[in-house]
């Protein structure tokens, strides 16, 4: 059609271009519009019977679209121009991950399980069991019996429901979300800076920026859609140089000014001498840190003791380019900084996003058009995961150290403060599963994850969730390899079939809003978890029902009242404000009715005592540190320039296991493949588990491209197809998406080896952010099979590019062919 | 000038806490973040350890820089002990009892620090004050260490 749209531009192959076409600007110009689409079984925009307002879910950049209904089934999907996020542009995930709502493998009614087999059931029954087994535990062991585990994909609104029930209701302190896998560390990195979470950048920080550093950040493969507007930028006059910190050569590392690829596990090495560099030139602000900082002297005494030449020893990089590196982060005039997993889930996960941080902070590059930090998500909703207490966490950013925080709660909740579970942390997944082990959690409550693919040493982990003695409850939309092992499944409605909100990494809170009805008897996740809350006959303190709301907006209408005051504040937003334009980014108050762009202004922040979220922790212990110790260091609430030392990775590679060992992902996938498996163009783009390696580690070992080979660490073995690929030598790479849902059972056959990278990984975490690390095993390989030609099955487009043998370019073809209309209105 | 005693007990206190750490952490090898965080904090006892030989020389002492905390054979049978217990309920009271021991024995030598640094202050010995004043702080996160862990854990030993 194009009405009203300046170009029509031809369809593009989005597998074979994820990115899409080119839209360049300049520095502080606005991001051109391109309008992202992509319709079914050749349908045009006027067969489409209704459009309904939503957002991305299948990763974290949170892109504002429409969602394409015909004879009430979704049949495809539109970017929105009007969104700030992305100005009308899709990822491919976005534009193909949708079908697998139409799968006709949906879990479609409750299973039970009856002599060993899951069977199907009725809701009552169901239910029924799911209360009657909770209660019973309560009644003889007490709350630290219950346990639930949730997501970084359900809305905000489930979220702060379960948080209620868990923390109001049971009073358990178990309570985590898969968030601990992705973003615990942005989180901790935040709380220990600036004492609290929030993300201190905006994505407009991209069209102003002349340094843009990502570090561990593999952006074109996890946030597409943001990794274009850095390709505008890019593209147009005057772009911003890129520091890139990687061991693999992916997209960002091949647009990179500079491309540091340390060894696993020495980030807090690399990025201490970055900044021995910085502050020993004197490429720092001194009034701002002079201002509003804390710690300087301490920071700059330990930083003098990471000279480039050391780091340049342990890192295996040449000092020349962490020099250059230091200087163009030095010499930045606006620099944005962007942190993922290859910081998070590796060694001294904290301490090296915390450096990241103190690179900015002394730098005094906050709060302004340019100037920012992302400490990014993984998923769509973590944010909200951590914001509404799913994680563990009090609800809006309390402190559960600071007991008036904690009497707040418990009056909007009219509920005894001691009901609340606050004599210590919450208890993230990897203790609870300790305890599940030991045998004092009897009951675990899954939602919409899927820990026996995603957890590491998943031998242990299928042991501890397979026990007799565990009440295993799995709510999902698919039977995932976890759901197998449940004692109760329950089917829950997906994106586009329930109505709720979440937000990005932005701060940009987005309403998704319900298209179609979900299939057979699944119910959304909400619904359910308030029957649950029913049925255990949850009370306030007057004895009223404490979940108090039986639908989405009630519970966000709960959760504003919750939020007012605090920083993540959403009290200025209603439903009908977040329909019809772009997403809005909180704080939203009734001072700032539209939403605040910019946190940390002029060096205010969070961070007062009496305020603030978290009093932070022992950068290498992890012991919390005390309110006194807190009160004293910081008194007036200033930004906290945390020193880490560098402590060598726990497992080392040893003349058995000479390889290190690093999990990550695709671009075409997301988690364990559950949606995106079951997206044709996504699956056939990435249809099988590979594993890289360096074109002189396969040289030394005469292997080549496609040989099928067996890699080993002492806690499994996993069968994959090689790819020679731009990693650094000695690393060797898995994608931790293959599971077992397509394979036959729920794990490795008896013979042979498995196919999902956490067979390998080990059982550690950092002990500040408590986020397992994924990043550093000692590993080996065996041939297995020659290739005869046959190339692994790993995409040409991204960070698994081949560098050896002639592999045919990854093409999605007829089917993959996505409209882009550039310069659509807005 | 008591100084050498007070350097010779300090080198005997770090050398013991890397022992009480090794040993503390193969017991618990089943407790991932004992395990790791008790080997990581054994590493500042031996760095002190080995400080302490070497400051010792300029006070006539003959120290042994190396921590003779290593327990060989016997760690990996703790190791396996610890792992073959891991489904059972009874490691956790062992844990709050080593945590107890483990605070103690850092508080300890915590307090030898401040001796130390006292004296030092008091003897106007720079190069021993600034030793004191750099490792100090590793010795209270030890105990504080030990003090948050037993926080986290007594609840689920006990009160489940």
């Amino acid at each position: 059609m194009g009405r009203g749209y300046a170009t029509v531009m031809p369809r593009t192959d989005r597998i074979a271009e994820p990115w899409g076409t080119r839209t360049p600007y300049g520095p502080g110009g606005t991001w051109p519009t391109r309008v992202d689409q992509y319709l079914a079984d050749g349908l045009t925009e006027d067969d489409v019977d209704r459009w309904v307002q939503s957002a991305t879910i299948l990763h974290s950049n949170g892109d504002g679209l429409d969602i394409a209904v015909k004879d009430d089934r979704i049949v495809g999907v539109r970017g929105r121009a009007v969104d700030r996020v992305n100005h009308g542009r899709l990822g491919p995930k976005d534009l193909f991950g949708w079908q697998a709502n139409n799968s006709p493998d949906r879990l479609t009614r409750p299973l039970i399980r009856r002599r060993g087999k899951l069977v199907e059931t009725d809701w009552d029954t169901a239910m029924d069991a799911v209360a009657g087994r909770c209660r019973q535990l309560l009644d003889e062991r007490g709350p630290s019996a219950i346990s639930f585990y949730t997501s970084g994909q359900l809305f905000l609104e489930e979220y702060y429901t379960l948080g209620l029930i868990a923390h109001g209701g049971i009073g358990t302190n178990h309570v985590d979300g898969n968030t601990r896998l992705c973003t615990a560390t942005a989180a901790a990195a935040l709380k220990e800076t600036f004492a609290c979470d929030g993300q201190p950048g905006s994505y407009t920080d991209v069209d102003h920026a002349d340094v843009i550093a990502l570090y561990g950040h593999n952006m074109a493969e996890t946030q597409t859609v943001l990794w274009t507007r850095v390709l505008d930028r890019l593209a147009g006059p005057n772009p911003p140089k890129i520091i890139c910190v990687d061991p693999r050569e992916t997209p960002v590392a091949r647009a990179a000014t500079v491309h540091l690829a340390p060894r696993p596990g020495t980030n807090v090495m690399l990025v201490n001498a970055l900044l021995h560099e910085i502050i020993g030139n004197g490429w720092i602000d001194r009034e701002y840190v002079a201002a509003h900082t804390v710690g300087f002297a301490e920071l700059e005494e330990q930083v003098a003791a990471y000279p480039p030449e050391v780091a340049a020893e342990v890192c295996d990089v040449p000092a020349e380019q962490i020099r250059e590196a230091a200087r163009i982060l030095g010499h930045a005039e606006r620099l944005l900084s962007t942190v993922l997993q290859g910081f998070y889930q590796s060694h001294q996960a904290s301490a090296a996003a915390v450096s990241v941080n103190n690179v900015n902070v002394v730098r005094g590059m906050l709060g302004k058009p340019g100037c920012g930090i992302l400490q990014m998500n993984g998923q769509p909703t973590a944010q909200n995961t951590r914001e509404a207490g799913a994680d563990g966490d009090l609800p809006a950013f309390r402190n559960w150290s600071n007991d008036a925080h904690v009497q707040d709660l418990a009056r909007i909740w009219n509920v005894d403060p001691m009901q609340i579970p606050h004599h210590s942390p919450p208890t993230h997944v990897m203790q609870q599963l300790r305890y599940m082990e030991e045998g004092s959690i009897r009951f675990l409550y899954v939602t919409a994850t899927n820990p026996a693919v995603s957890l590491p040493e998943l031998r242990r982990i299928r042991s501890i969730l397979a026990q007799e003695r565990l009440f295993l409850v799995v709510q999902d939309i698919f039977l995932s390899e976890t759901a197998q092992l449940a004692d109760v499944v329950l089917p829950a409605a997906t994106w586009g079939e329930k109505t709720g909100t979440f937000t990005n990494v932005d701060r940009t809170v987005h309403l998704s809003e319900k298209a179609v009805e979900p299939p057979g008897e699944a119910r959304a996740d909400l619904d359910i978890l308030i029957d649950f809350a029913h049925r255990l006959g949850l009370r306030d303190e007057d004895g009223a029902p404490l979940v108090k709301w039986s639908d989405a907006e009630g519970a966000f209408e709960g959760w504003k009242e919750c939020s007012r005051g605090r920083p993540c504040d959403y009290s200025g937003m209603t439903y009908d404000k977040l329909r019809g334009g772009s997403g809005i980014q909180w704080p939203c108050t009734d001072e700032h009715p539209e939403g605040t762009e910019r946190i940390y202004v002029d060096g205010q922040f969070w961070a007062q005592p009496e305020y603030c979220e978290s009093y932070g922790r022992d950068m290498v212990t992890g012991a919390p540190v005390e309110e006194t110790e807190y009160k004293a260091l910081n008194p007036t609430g200033k930004a906290v320039l945390k020193a880490a030392e560098y402590l060598p990775p726990h497992e080392l590679p040893s003349r058995e296991y000479p390889f290190q060992l690093i999990t990550g992902r695709t671009l075409y996938h997301f988690h364990t493949r559950t949606k995106t498996g079951r997206a044709p163009q996504l699956q056939a783009a990435a249809p099988d588990v590979w594993v890289e390696m360096s074109a002189g580690d396969a040289a030394d070992r005469g292997l080549a491209e496609g040989d099928l080979l067996e890699v080993s660490t002492p806690r499994g073995r996993v069968r994959a197809r090689l790819r020679v690929s731009g990693i650094r030598p000695g690393v060797l790479f898995l994608p931790f998406h293959y599971g077992y849902w397509d394979t036959e059972g729920s794990r490795p056959r008896r013979k042979g080896g498995g196919r999902a990278a956490n067979e390998l990984t080990l059982t550690d975490w950092d002990p500040v952010s408590k986020q397992p690390i994924f990043k550093t095993a000692a590993a080996r390989v065996e041939r297995v099979a020659r290739g005869r030609g046959a190339p692994a099955p790993a995409p040409t487009t991204t960070g698994s590019a081949p560098v050896a043998g002639s592999v045919p370019p990854t093409t999605g073809g007829d089917d993959a062919r996505a409209e882009e209309r550039v310069g659509g209105r807005s | 000038m008591k100084l050498h005693l007070a350097i010779e007990e300090l080198h005997r206190s770090e050398d013991h806490l890397v022992t009480v750490l090794r040993s503390m952490s193969d017991r618990h090898e089943a407790d991932h973040e004992v395990f790791h965080v008790c080997r990581d904090m054994a590493g500042w006892s031996r760095q002190h350890v080995a400080e302490l030989a070497r400051i010792g020389r300029d006070f006539g002492l003959d120290l042994d820089p190396h921590a003779s905390g290593d327990p060989g054979l016997l760690a990996s049978i703790r190791q396996r002990t610890s792992d073959l217990l891991g489904r059972r309920s009874t490691p956790g009271l062992l844990l709050l009892a080593d945590l107890r021991h483990l605070y103690r024995e850092a508080a300890g030598t915590s307090l030898d620090w401040e001796i130390l640094a006292q004296s030092a202050q008091g003897a106007r010995e720079q190069e021993l004050l600034d030793l004191a004043e750099r490792c100090h702080p590793q010795s209270l996160r030890q105990a504080r260490w030990a003090n948050a862990h037993l926080k986290v854990a007594s609840p689920q030993v006990i009160a489940s």
